[in-house]
Protein backbone atom coordinates (compact mmCIF):
# COMPACT_ATOMS: atom_id res chain seq x y z
CA UNK A 1 0.00 0.00 0.00
CA UNK A 2 1.37 3.37 -0.71
CA UNK A 3 0.18 6.59 1.35
CA UNK A 4 1.55 9.92 0.74
CA UNK A 5 0.47 13.48 1.36
CA UNK A 6 0.77 15.80 -1.06
CA UNK A 7 1.14 19.82 -1.33
CA UNK A 8 1.03 20.21 -5.00
CA UNK A 9 -2.47 18.65 -7.30
CA UNK A 10 -2.56 15.92 -8.73
CA UNK A 11 -5.24 14.07 -11.29
CA UNK A 12 -6.47 11.30 -9.49
CA UNK A 13 -7.71 9.23 -12.31
CA UNK A 14 -4.05 9.63 -13.40
CA UNK A 15 -2.05 8.48 -10.09
CA UNK A 16 -4.70 5.62 -9.79
CA UNK A 17 -4.08 4.45 -12.98
CA UNK A 18 -0.20 5.13 -13.16
CA UNK A 19 -0.49 2.92 -9.34
CA UNK A 20 -1.53 -0.07 -11.17
CA UNK A 21 0.68 0.02 -13.52
CA UNK A 22 3.62 -0.10 -11.18
CA UNK A 23 2.38 -2.48 -8.36
CA UNK A 24 0.11 -4.45 -10.01
CA UNK A 25 0.08 -7.66 -12.40
CA UNK A 26 -2.58 -8.62 -15.22
CA UNK A 27 -4.27 -11.21 -13.89
CA UNK A 28 -3.86 -10.78 -10.00
CA UNK A 29 -6.83 -8.56 -9.26
CA UNK A 30 -10.64 -8.92 -10.02
CA UNK A 31 -11.93 -5.72 -8.42
CA UNK A 32 -10.72 -1.68 -7.95
CA UNK A 33 -12.75 0.49 -6.14
CA UNK A 34 -11.82 4.24 -5.94
CA UNK A 35 -12.76 6.96 -4.20
CA UNK A 36 -12.26 10.33 -5.13
CA UNK A 37 -12.93 13.60 -2.86
CA UNK A 38 -13.02 16.91 -4.99
CA UNK A 39 -13.26 20.51 -3.67
CA UNK A 40 -16.69 21.88 -4.06
CA UNK A 41 -18.04 25.44 -4.10
CA UNK A 42 -20.47 25.43 -1.84
CA UNK A 43 -20.84 23.80 2.17
CA UNK A 44 -23.50 24.54 4.83
CA UNK A 45 -25.46 26.66 2.35
CA UNK A 46 -22.35 29.21 2.19
CA UNK A 47 -20.30 29.50 -1.28
CA UNK A 48 -16.71 28.45 -0.31
CA UNK A 49 -13.95 30.11 -3.10
CA UNK A 50 -11.02 27.79 -1.66
CA UNK A 51 -9.49 26.15 1.20
CA UNK A 52 -6.63 25.14 3.65
CA UNK A 53 -6.11 21.83 5.15
CA UNK A 54 -3.60 21.80 7.99
CA UNK A 55 -2.24 18.46 9.41
CA UNK A 56 0.28 16.99 11.86
CA UNK A 57 3.04 15.97 10.24
CA UNK A 58 4.10 12.65 11.61
CA UNK A 59 0.65 11.71 13.21
CA UNK A 60 -1.12 12.23 9.62
CA UNK A 61 1.16 9.71 8.40
CA UNK A 62 1.12 6.96 11.35
CA UNK A 63 -2.67 7.01 11.52
CA UNK A 64 -3.61 6.46 7.83
CA UNK A 65 -1.03 3.89 7.88
CA UNK A 66 -2.61 2.46 11.08
CA UNK A 67 -6.01 2.59 9.14
CA UNK A 68 -4.44 0.86 6.27
CA UNK A 69 -2.90 -2.04 8.11
CA UNK A 70 -6.57 -2.52 9.84
CA UNK A 71 -8.08 -2.47 6.18
CA UNK A 72 -5.34 -5.32 5.54
CA UNK A 73 -6.19 -7.76 8.51
CA UNK A 74 -10.08 -7.42 7.67
CA UNK A 75 -10.07 -7.90 4.15
CA UNK A 76 -8.09 -9.78 1.55
CA UNK A 77 -6.46 -7.19 -0.83
CA UNK A 78 -3.88 -6.81 -3.24
CA UNK A 79 -2.39 -3.37 -3.10
CA UNK A 80 -3.94 0.15 -1.87
CA UNK A 81 -3.28 3.67 -2.63
CA UNK A 82 -4.19 6.54 -0.01
CA UNK A 83 -3.36 9.96 -1.24
CA UNK A 84 -4.11 13.41 0.79
CA UNK A 85 -3.68 16.87 -0.15
CA UNK A 86 -2.52 19.21 2.18
CA UNK A 87 -1.89 23.28 2.12
CA UNK A 88 -4.01 25.35 -0.54
CA UNK A 89 -6.61 23.58 -2.38
CA UNK A 90 -8.70 24.89 -5.48
CA UNK A 91 -12.58 24.60 -5.99
CA UNK A 92 -12.42 21.45 -8.44
CA UNK A 93 -9.14 19.98 -7.06
CA UNK A 94 -8.91 16.21 -5.97
CA UNK A 95 -8.67 16.43 -1.89
CA UNK A 96 -8.41 12.58 -1.31
CA UNK A 97 -8.07 9.48 -3.39
CA UNK A 98 -8.50 6.05 -2.32
CA UNK A 99 -8.30 3.37 -4.44
CA UNK A 100 -8.47 -0.54 -3.07
CA UNK A 101 -7.36 -3.31 -5.38
CA UNK A 102 -8.24 -7.19 -4.29
CA UNK A 103 -9.48 -10.25 -5.72
CA UNK A 104 -13.23 -9.88 -5.53
CA UNK A 105 -15.62 -6.45 -5.20
CA UNK A 106 -16.59 -6.83 -1.44
CA UNK A 107 -13.40 -6.49 -0.30
CA UNK A 108 -12.60 -4.01 -2.44
CA UNK A 109 -15.43 -1.67 -1.72
CA UNK A 110 -15.77 -3.06 1.89
CA UNK A 111 -12.11 -1.24 2.49
CA UNK A 112 -12.14 1.66 0.44
CA UNK A 113 -15.51 2.56 2.29
CA UNK A 114 -13.88 1.57 5.90
CA UNK A 115 -10.49 3.75 5.08
CA UNK A 116 -12.15 6.71 3.76
CA UNK A 117 -14.64 7.00 6.77
CA UNK A 118 -11.99 5.94 9.49
CA UNK A 119 -9.62 8.85 7.81
CA UNK A 120 -12.37 10.86 8.32
CA UNK A 121 -13.47 10.39 11.66
CA UNK A 122 -9.51 9.90 12.69
CA UNK A 123 -6.97 11.20 10.94
CA UNK A 124 -5.26 14.64 11.82
CA UNK A 125 -6.47 17.16 8.76
CA UNK A 126 -8.38 20.25 9.22
CA UNK A 127 -10.01 22.04 6.74
CA UNK A 128 -10.38 26.29 6.59
CA UNK A 129 -12.60 27.18 4.39
CA UNK A 130 -12.52 30.88 2.56
CA UNK A 131 -15.74 32.49 1.86
CA UNK A 132 -16.77 35.81 0.56
CA UNK A 133 -16.17 37.36 3.87
CA UNK A 134 -13.68 35.41 5.35
CA UNK A 135 -12.68 32.26 6.89
CA UNK A 136 -14.13 29.42 8.57
CA UNK A 137 -13.20 26.35 10.23
CA UNK A 138 -14.99 22.80 8.82
CA UNK A 139 -16.25 21.69 12.36
CA UNK A 140 -18.53 18.77 10.70
CA UNK A 141 -17.15 15.58 11.87
CA UNK A 142 -18.06 12.01 11.01
CA UNK A 143 -18.03 8.94 13.37
CA UNK A 144 -16.16 6.28 11.59
CA UNK A 145 -16.84 3.10 10.04
CA UNK A 146 -17.88 0.80 12.69
CA UNK A 147 -20.44 3.70 13.94
CA UNK A 148 -22.27 3.96 10.02
CA UNK A 149 -22.41 0.01 10.20
CA UNK A 150 -24.02 -0.53 13.72
CA UNK A 151 -26.54 2.49 12.57
CA UNK A 152 -26.99 0.45 9.30
CA UNK A 153 -27.81 -2.71 11.55
CA UNK A 154 -30.00 -1.02 13.93
CA UNK B 1 13.51 18.15 31.45
CA UNK B 2 10.87 19.80 28.71
CA UNK B 3 7.74 18.87 27.00
CA UNK B 4 6.94 20.13 23.82
CA UNK B 5 3.16 21.14 23.06
CA UNK B 6 1.66 21.59 19.94
CA UNK B 7 -1.63 23.53 18.95
CA UNK B 8 -3.56 22.71 15.61
CA UNK B 9 -5.87 24.33 13.56
CA UNK B 10 -8.64 26.97 15.58
CA UNK B 11 -6.77 26.22 18.85
CA UNK B 12 -3.85 27.56 17.00
CA UNK B 13 -5.14 30.26 16.00
CA UNK B 14 -7.23 30.68 19.98
CA UNK B 15 -3.82 30.19 21.39
CA UNK B 16 -1.47 32.36 19.66
CA UNK B 17 0.90 29.46 19.90
CA UNK B 18 1.65 26.41 17.25
CA UNK B 19 4.36 24.80 18.95
CA UNK B 20 5.96 25.55 22.44
CA UNK B 21 8.44 23.88 25.12
CA UNK B 22 7.23 23.71 28.84
CA UNK B 23 9.49 22.42 32.23
CA UNK B 24 8.23 18.90 32.49
CA UNK B 25 7.43 18.02 36.14
CA UNK B 26 6.72 14.59 37.37
CA UNK B 27 3.05 14.08 37.48
CA UNK B 28 2.02 16.70 35.42
CA UNK B 29 -1.71 16.86 34.59
CA UNK B 30 -2.81 17.16 30.70
CA UNK B 31 -4.92 20.21 31.72
CA UNK B 32 -1.75 21.79 33.55
CA UNK B 33 0.27 20.93 30.27
CA UNK B 34 -3.00 22.93 28.65
CA UNK B 35 -2.34 25.94 30.99
CA UNK B 36 1.21 26.14 31.37
CA UNK B 37 1.83 26.31 27.62
CA UNK B 38 -0.28 29.52 27.71
CA UNK B 39 -3.95 28.45 26.33
CA UNK B 40 -6.64 30.68 27.07
CA UNK B 41 -9.16 28.94 30.18
CA UNK B 42 -10.13 25.48 31.12
CA UNK B 43 -8.82 22.78 29.04
CA UNK B 44 -12.38 21.99 26.94
CA UNK B 45 -14.03 18.44 27.07
CA UNK B 46 -14.01 18.47 23.57
CA UNK B 47 -10.25 19.51 22.79
CA UNK B 48 -8.63 16.07 21.30
CA UNK B 49 -5.45 15.33 22.84
CA UNK B 50 -2.96 13.12 21.35
CA UNK B 51 0.65 12.42 23.35
CA UNK B 52 3.53 11.14 21.12
CA UNK B 53 0.87 11.14 17.90
CA UNK B 54 -1.39 9.11 19.98
CA UNK B 55 -4.79 9.63 20.85
CA UNK B 56 -5.15 9.58 24.62
CA UNK B 57 -7.64 10.94 27.55
CA UNK B 58 -6.74 12.98 30.26
CA UNK B 59 -5.58 10.66 32.56
CA UNK B 60 -1.93 9.96 31.78
CA UNK B 61 1.58 9.56 33.00
CA UNK B 62 3.45 11.97 31.13
CA UNK B 63 7.44 12.00 30.44
CA UNK B 64 10.21 13.76 29.66
CA UNK B 65 10.36 14.54 26.40
CA UNK B 66 6.95 13.66 25.41
CA UNK B 67 5.01 15.57 22.91
CA UNK B 68 1.29 16.47 23.56
CA UNK B 69 -0.82 17.86 20.62
CA UNK B 70 -4.51 19.31 21.62
CA UNK B 71 -6.04 19.73 18.45
CA UNK B 72 -10.10 20.07 17.24
CA UNK B 73 -12.23 17.34 15.98
CA UNK B 74 -10.55 16.73 12.40
CA UNK B 75 -11.98 17.11 9.33
CA UNK B 76 -10.09 15.44 6.50
CA UNK B 77 -11.00 13.32 3.25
Amino acid sequence: MRIELRAAPFDPYTEIAAYERAALKHGQFGATACFVGTMREFNDGSPVSGMTLEHYPGMTEKHLQAICDQAGSRWVLQEGLVLHRVGQIALGEAIVVVAIWSVHRGDAQDACRFIIEDLKSKAPFWKQEQLQDGKRWVSNNTSGYEFREQKLRS
Amino acid sequence: MSIKVRFFARLREEAGIGEREIPFQPGMSLPEVWQRAGAKGELPEAVLIAVNMEYTRAAVTLKDGDEVAFFPSVTGG
